[in-house]
C-alpha cells in the first residue's frame, strides 16, 4: 500500500503536461477542450494533494525514486509537510481560476493557447514543489517562469509586450544567479540533491563560499519573488496579465518561485544563521512598508492589488525570518491566506472588468447594487487582507505580531501593524470608490457575471471565512507540519536521506 | 586553469553589463545570451579534470582520470532551456516593434512603473 502512495507522486508533473500536450494537439478543432482538459486536471491535482497530505500525517515523508534508481544518485521526488502544504495551496488556487477562467477567457481569441500555457504553468510549479534535488527545482522553475513571461504578453497589445519583456528580463538575470550558485554549490559538494548537500555541508564546515552563495540565491529567488528591492517587474507584470493569470502570479507563482525555493534551500540545505535571519526580516519590513506605500496612491484597481502583493509578502518573511516555531507557523499561515484572498481579489477585479470594461477606481461606483456577488465577495476579501477579525487575515497577521514580541523585536511589530492600517485604508478606498455609493449613471447596465465565475468567487470567499479555523489546535497540524521542517533546518536532511534507503 | 575561471567571470560580467547599461532590445537579449553562455561555462568547468578523458568504461582501456560527466548533462539541459527562452525573448522583441516601431528601450514606455 505504502509503494502506491509513493507512484502518486509523478502524477502531479504528468497530469499537466499530458494536458498541456492534449489541449495544442486536438484544441483547434474541438472548442472546449481547453476548458475540460484544464479543470478536471487542476481539480484531479487538489484530490491528489489533499489524499497526500494524509498520508503524510502518518508516514511524514514520501520519496519516489525515478526509474528505480535510489538517492543521492537517482533523482528522486520528495513530498514532506511543507510541499504538501503549497501543493494544496497551488493546486485548490488553479482550478478555482480555471473555473473562473471559463467565462473570462472568451473575450481572447485562440483560448487554446492560453490553457495550453496555464496548465503547463501549474505543472512547473508543482514541479517545483515536489524536486529533491536543485536541479529539477531549477528545471521546473524555468518551465514555470517562461509559461509566466507568455502569459503576461497573451494579449499581445503594447503595454503587455513590453511587461512581459520587463519581466522576462529581470527574470533571466535571476536565473543566472540561481545557476551559478547550483554550479558552485555542486562544485564544493559534488552532489545535486538537497538532502544529501545538506549533510556534505554540515560535515564540512561552513566555509566562506556559504555566503557568497546565500547571496547570489538571495538575489536569484528575491527576483522571482518580488522582494523589495527586487520588485519592479511585479506591478506591470502583474496589471497586464489576462485576470485569472494576475491570481495565479500573485496568489501562488511568486510564492512557489520565489518564497519556497528560498525557504526550503535556506533552512534545508544552506542552514540559516542569525545574519541571514535579520536579512529576511529587515526586507520584510521595508517589502511591507514600501509595498503599501506605494499602494495607496493607485488608481488603478489591479495596480492595487498588485503593490498589496509587495507588501503582503513582507509579512511572510517577516513572520518565517522570525525563525521561531510560532513564527514560521505564522508566516506560512498568512502564505495560505494570502493566496486566498489575494486570488480573490484580482478575481473579484475581473469581474468588474468584465461586467463594464474598466479597471480605472475612479470611473466606477456603487456597483454593489449591479454585481451583489462580486460585491460581496470583495467586501470580505478586502477585510480579509486589512486584518478585521474573525477573518483567516486576522489571524495570521496577529500570530505574527504575536510572534514578533515574543522574540523581542517589538519595533518590527509596530511596522507590521502600520503596514495593516495602510493596508485597511487602501481597501476602504477600493470599497468607496467601486461598490458603495450612489450607481455611477454609466452602468446602468451593468450586468452580474456569469454563474462559474460567481462560484470561484463565492468558493473562495468562504475559504476566507472558514480559514481562520486552520489557526485552531484541532485543524492547526496541517499547517504545523509545514511548519516543522523548516524549524527542524537541517536535521531535517538526516531524516530524508534515512527515508531514501 | 584560475586564468579561465576569471575569463569565465568576466565574460559574465560583461553579459551582465549589457544587459543593465544597453538601449536596445536585440542587445539586451545578446546580454541575457552571454551571461547563460558564461553560467554554463562555469559548470562546465567545474567538471574538467586535469589530463582527463571522457567518462566512458570500455574493456580494453585502462582509466586513470575522468571528467565528471553530471555538469555536461546539467548544461545540455540548461542550453536547452536557454535556446527556448531566447526564441520567446526574440518572439516578443519583434512583437514591440511591430507595436511601437523601435528597439530602443527609453521609447517604450507606456507603463507607468
Amino acid at each position: 500500500m505504502m509503494i502506491s502512495k509513493m507512484n502518486l507522486i509523478p502524477f502531479l508533473v504528468i497530469i499537466p503536461l499530458a494536458g498541456a500536450f492534449l489541449i495544442p494537439a486536438f484544441g483547434k478543432r474541438i472548442k472546449i477542450l481547453g476548458e475540460i482538459v484544464s479543470t478536471i486536471a487542476t481539480l484531479s491535482m487538489f484530490v491528489l494533494s489533499v489524499f497526500l497530505a494524509f498520508s503524510i500525517s502518518i508516514k511524514k515523508v514520501l520519496i519516489y525514486n525515478v526509474g528505480g534508481w535510489p538517492g543521492p544518485f537517482g533523482i528522486s521526488m520528495v513530498v514532506d509537510g511543507l510541499s504538501v502544504f503549497m501543493l494544496i495551496t497551488v493546486n485548490l488556487i488553479a482550478f478555482l481560476v480555471a473555473v473562473f477562467s471559463i467565462d473570462y477567457i472568451k473575450r481572447y481569441t485562440d483560448t487554446w493557447k492560453f490553457y495550453t500555457l496555464f496548465i503547463l504553468m501549474v505543472s512547473g510549479m508543482n514541479g517545483v514543489l515536489i524536486a529533491g534535488d536543485l536541479f529539477n527545482l531549477y528545471v521546473f522553475l524555468e518551465v514555470a517562469a517562461i509559461a509566466a513571461y507568455s502569459l503576461v504578453a497573451f494579449g499581445t497589445k503594447g503595454e503587455e509586450l513590453e511587461a512581459s519583456f520587463k519581466y522576462a528580463v529581470m527574470g533571466a538575470v535571476g536565473s543566472g544567479f540561481i545557476l551559478l550558485g547550483i554550479a558552485l554549490l555542486y562544485n564544493y559538494t559534488s552532489t545535486l540533491n538537497m538532502a544529501d548537500m545538506a549533510s556534505v555541508i554540515t560535515a564540512k564546515g561552513t566555509l566562506k563560499i556559504i555566503p557568497f552563495v546565500s547571496v547570489l540565491f538571495l538575489m536569484g529567488f528575491g527576483l522571482k519573488g518580488a522582494i523589495v528591492p527586487f520588485h519592479a517587474w511585479l506591478p506591470d507584470a502583474h496589471t497586464s496579465a489576462p485576470t485569472p493569470i494576475s491570481a495565479m502570479l500573485s496568489g501562488v507563482l511568486i510564492k512557489v518561485l520565489g518564497i519556497y525555493s528560498l525557504l526550503r534551500i535556506f533552512f534545508n540545505v544552506l542552514g540559516v544563521s542569525d545574519t541571514i535571519l535579520a536579512i529576511f526580516m529587515f526586507l520584510g519590513v521595508i517589502s511591507i512598508l514600501i509595498g503599501v506605500i506605494l499602494a495607496v496612491g493607485q488608481w488603478d484597481f489591479k495596480r492595487l492589488l498588485a503593490y498589496h502583493s509587495i507588501s503582503q509578502i513582507g509579512y511572510i518573511m517577516l513572520g518565517v525570518g522570525l525563525g521561531t516555531p510560532i513564527g514560521i507557523f505564522g508566516g506560512l499561515f498568512h502564505l495560505f491566506n494570502h493566496s486566498i484572498f489575494k486570488s480573490l481579489l484580482f478575481l473579484n477585479s475581473g469581474a468588474v472588468d468584465y461586467s463594464i470594461g474598466t479597471r480605472d477606481l475612479k470611473d466606477m461606483g456603487g456597483l454593489s447594487e449591479k454585481m451583489p456577488v462580486t460585491a460581496g465577495t470583495n467586501l470580505i476579501a478586502s477585510m480579509s487582507i486589512a486584518g478585521i477579525p474573525p477573518l483567516n487575515g486576522f489571524f495570521s497577521k496577529l500570530i505574527i505580531i504575536i510572534a514578533c514580541f515574543q522574540a523581542n523585536r517589538a519595533g518590527y511589530a509596530f511596522w507590521a501593524v502600520v503596514g495593516s492600517l495602510l493596508t485597511l485604508a487602501s481597501f476602504m478606498k477600493v470599497q468607496r470608490y467601486a461598490f458603495s455609493g450612489p450607481l455611477n449613471k454609466k452602468w446602468q447596465n451593468a450586468k452580474e457575471v456569469p454563474a462559474a465565475m460567481s462560484a470561484a468567487m463565492v468558493i473562495l470567499a468562504i475559504i476566507c471565512v472558514i480559514g481562520g479555523l486552520l489557526a485552531m489546535p484541532a485543524f492547526a497540524s496541517f499547517i504545523r507540519s509545514a511548519a516543522e521542517v523548516l524549524s527542524r533546518g537541517k536535521e531535517y536532511a538526516d531524516f530524508i536521506t534515512g527515508a531514501m534507503k | 586553469m584560475i586564468t579561465v575561471y576569471i575569463l569565465c567571470l568576466v565574460l559574465f560580467l560583461v553579459g551582465l553589463y549589457c544587459v543593465v547599461r544597453k538601449r536596445n532590445l536585440i542587445k539586451i537579449i545578446i546580454g541575457i545570451g552571454i551571461m547563460e553562455y558564461a553560467v554554463n561555462f562555469f559548470f562546465i568547468l567545474t567538471g574538467y579534470r586535469t589530463e582527463g578523458r571522457s567518462p566512458i568504461f570500455a574493456s580494453d582501456q585502462a582509466i586513470k582520470n575522468m571528467v565528471d560527466p553530471l555538469p555536461q548533462a546539467v548544461v545540455s539541459t540548461a542550453i536547452v532551456i536557454g535556446l527556448a527562452f531566447m526564441l520567446l525573448l526574440v518572439g516578443i522583441a519583434i512583437k514591440i516593434y511591430e507595436k511601437y516601431g523601435t528597439f530602443d528601450i527609453t521609447k517604450i514606455n507606456r507603463l507607468k512603473g
